[in-house]
């Protein structure tokens, strides 16, 4: 499964991370292109995304990377007009084949979005969720290890150790992020999709979830939505510059924010449009 | 900062004032409140009016007059021939106005034999001492041979002068009660025989031909059956229909149709529901009229587009966010409506079916249409029963034209619009509780 594309070698060599040998293609958009209705959103975006890498998704707002995003656990599906056109594999499988069921591609996708979005039940609850309809505890042992694991992970264990059972609701802004994420692991994702996860938080939230983003990287696969362009350049290893729909260029993150090929990328990056 | 003395400092030219109209605006908003204050006024000046009268009408329609006797339960006259061993009907038809009224004679000190005197005494009691008397019999026979203090029934004309409802400076030939009852009444009042007690019977009679028999029993009854028919049909029905169309169905012209249509269906007058019902229920499925089972199905009919549209709104207002939470995590639509959204919606289906329940138990349109506007004197004991409700009570006493129906009219409003604001208070007090702020 070690698929190295020419392309992909090529821009090993300008990454810094390139002493790591995992350059394999976790996930991979094929001339993806998404309509809303008459309207169509992406064009031929074609982007792998790298196994155990951070891959950042920038541009202005309104330029397809959400929309990407959601192609790759299908959460497009659940508005009624987007389709989406062009191939998504996942580990070499087609996600919008008939086979796939997307109940177990969201088990392998996990997403984290923009705004904290915690179910109003306890901070337990909330992790222990995707577990439990998975049936991947059987006991409540393994139940209470899922979510203390989970928390822990998500480095907000310590924080709400001893009031598991208050809501998750009432955690500060920060909190409710993590917990966001500590749910998302829960389930054991493969690759986690999340959407400007800092957008809603303060500084300090936001370096929490930074740092907590770099350390997950040793067990998951990360593609980040973003509009801050230093977010990008401290958590990602790729990057891929979208604009009005289409993918503009894509690459090592040390590279596109200091040699970008393209001009859009270059006037982005330096603030001149966005 | 450097100290700069005050003069030195280049004062700016005051800036001519512009006219941005105020004083239009600031008029405007005091004739808009206004008018606000007024139609609100008019509104609890209504209202006010309203609760008075009813409450002043009603009230004593909750106190009835009783005269309590020594009935001596004599076995000459209840069985002359001694056959209640054998026949036990004789204790039915015994003459138990007689008992009530010797004991009264007695009371009263009148000489048995002087006959225009008993007859004067006619309609002092209730006919209903009749039945009162025969429950007391029927229950425990062994009563017969003994006295006991019995408060008998006073009849509807001399409740309404205990109560100081009839004016007496009307001659006598013109009113319902002579000198003579009036005095034996003031006698009764002194020595404390007669009184008033609570009016348990509004609540326990059923339909009677006599006020101080007759009650609301039946229609407790039937409006209950009803109530419960309406929420074990219509909460389900309606919910269900509301999950699909709002989180499975395709949004395309079909539902856009069925929704304009519940919409519809929510405006459609209730006496139609009440003809569809006659036409279906009771023409061409052959259920019986007057059945509280028919009426819960009229009215699930006509409580259904309210509960739907509730539910719908309570679906929606629950945040995508969650919707997406839930989905992202790998839950199936159904786990994601059952898990989540139903859990939030609940108070705002709560409040709109208890808000939709209220509308259907003062109801009353559809049911005469379905024949529950009949005489039902027992106590329906299955939903297929012929049976009242309490509105159609309401309006079937309001057709009556002795004064003692009209009280026992505005109490039986007084009870329904108790039940009514009990119930809309529990849905305010439900949203309150369970409203949530995301």
């Amino acid at each position: 499964m070690n698929i190295m594309t020419e392309q992909s070698l090529e821009n090993a060599v300008g990454d810094k991370m390139n002493a790591k040998s995992n350059e394999v293609i976790k996930m991979r958009g094929d001339k993806v292109g998404v309509f809303y209705g008459d309207k169509q959103a992406l064009f031929d975006v074609n982007l792998d995304v790298r196994l155990n890498q951070v891959t950042a998704l920038i541009g202005p707002s309104g330029c397809g990377k959400s929309t990407f995003l959601r192609c790759l656990n299908r959460m497009n599906d659940t508005i009624d007009s987007a389709r989406v056109t062009g191939k998504i594999t996942l580990d070499e499988e087609d996600i919008y084949d008939k086979n796939i069921d997307v109940v177990e591609l969201r088990a392998r996708v996990g997403m984290v979005f923009q705004k904290p979005n915690p179910f109003p039940k306890s901070i337990y609850e909330n992790v222990a969720y995707g577990p439990r309809i998975h049936g991947l505890a059987k006991r409540k042992a393994d139940m209470d290890q899922i979510v203390e694991s989970s928390l822990k992970k998500a480095a907000i264990w310590n924080e709400v150790k001893d009031r598991l059972q208050e809501p998750g609701t009432g955690l500060s802004g920060g909190q409710q992020q993590r917990l966001c994420i500590a749910r998302a692991i829960a389930v054991s994702p493969e690759v986690i999709l999340m959407d400007e996860p800092c957008s809603a938080l303060d500084p300090i939230a936001t370096a929490r979830v930074e740092e907590l983003i770099d350390e997950l990287r040793q067990n998951y696969t990360i593609v980040i939505v973003t509009h801050s362009m230093q977010q990008a350049a401290r958590v990602s290893q790729r990057t891929a510059m979208f604009h009005l729909g289409y993918l503009v260029e894509e690459g090592a993150t040390d590279k596109m924010f200091t040699n970008p090929d393209d001009k859009r990328t270059q006037d982005y990056i330096t603030g001149r449009f966005g | 900062m450097t100290d700069i003395p005050m003069d030195t400092m280049v004062r700016a030219a005051a800036h001519p004032r512009r006219d941005i109209g105020l004083k239009a605006r600031y008029a405007a908003e005091r004739r808009f409140r206004i008018y606000g204050g007024l139609a609100i006024s008019v509104g609890l000046a209504f209202l006010a009016i309203m609760l008075i009268t009813i409450v002043s009408k009603g009230y004593t329609a909750f106190w009835q007059t009783t005269v309590t006797l020594p009935i001596n339960f004599d076995a000459k006259m209840i069985d002359p021939s001694n056959k209640r061993a054998t026949d036990p009907s004789v204790l039915i038809k015994a003459n138990y106005p007689k008992l009530a009224e010797s004991a009264l004679i007695a009371k009263l000190g009148i000489d048995p034999s002087n006959k225009p005197m008993v007859m004067k005494l006619k309609g002092f009691l209730s006919e209903g001492a009749r039945v009162q008397l025969r429950d007391i019999v029927a229950a425990d026979p062994s009563v017969i041979g003994t006295t006991r203090d019995v408060n008998i029934l006073a009849a509807a004309n001399l409740d309404s002068a205990f109560k100081g409802q009839i004016d007496l400076s009307v001659e006598e030939a013109r009113r319902k009660v002579s000198d003579q009852q009036i005095a034996w009444m003031n006698k009764l009042k002194a020595d404390g025989v007669m009184a008033e007690h609570f009016n348990t019977g509004l609540f326990s009679y059923g339909a009677s031909s006599r006020p101080e028999t007759s009650g609301m029993g039946v229609a407790i009854i039937g409006s209950f059956y009803m109530m419960v028919i309406v929420l074990l049909l219509a909460l389900p029905i309606g919910v269900a229909a509301s999950i699909y169309l709002e989180e499975f169905a395709k949004k395309n012209r079909l539902t856009d149709l069925i929704e304009v249509n519940i919409n519809n269906l929510a405006a459609v007058p209730s006496i139609v529901f009440g003809l569809l019902g006659l036409a279906v229920f009771i023409n061409f499925l052959g259920m019986p009229r007057s059945a509280a089972f028919v009426g819960g199905l009229v009215l699930t009919l006509m409580t259904l587009p309210t509960i739907i549209i509730a539910t719908r709104a309570a679906l929606a207002a629950v945040p995508p966010s969650i919707r997406s939470a839930a989905l992202g995590l790998g839950a199936s639509k159904m786990q994601m409506v059952f898990h989540h959204i139903l859990p939030l919606a609940a108070p705002g289906i709560l409040t709109g079916t208890i808000i939709g329940l209220a509308r259907a138990l003062g109801e009353t349109a559809p049911l005469l249409l379905i024949g529950m506007v009949a005489f039902v004197a027992d106590y329906p004991t299955t939903p297929f029963d012929p049976a009242t409700a309490l509105p159609v009570q309401i309006y079937m006493w309001a057709n009556e034209a002795e004064r003692a129906f009209v009280e026992r009219m505005s109490g039986a409003i007084i009870i329904l619009l108790v039940f009514l604001m009990a119930m809309n208070i529990t849905a305010i007090v439900l949203r309150r509780r369970f409203e949530r702020r995301w």
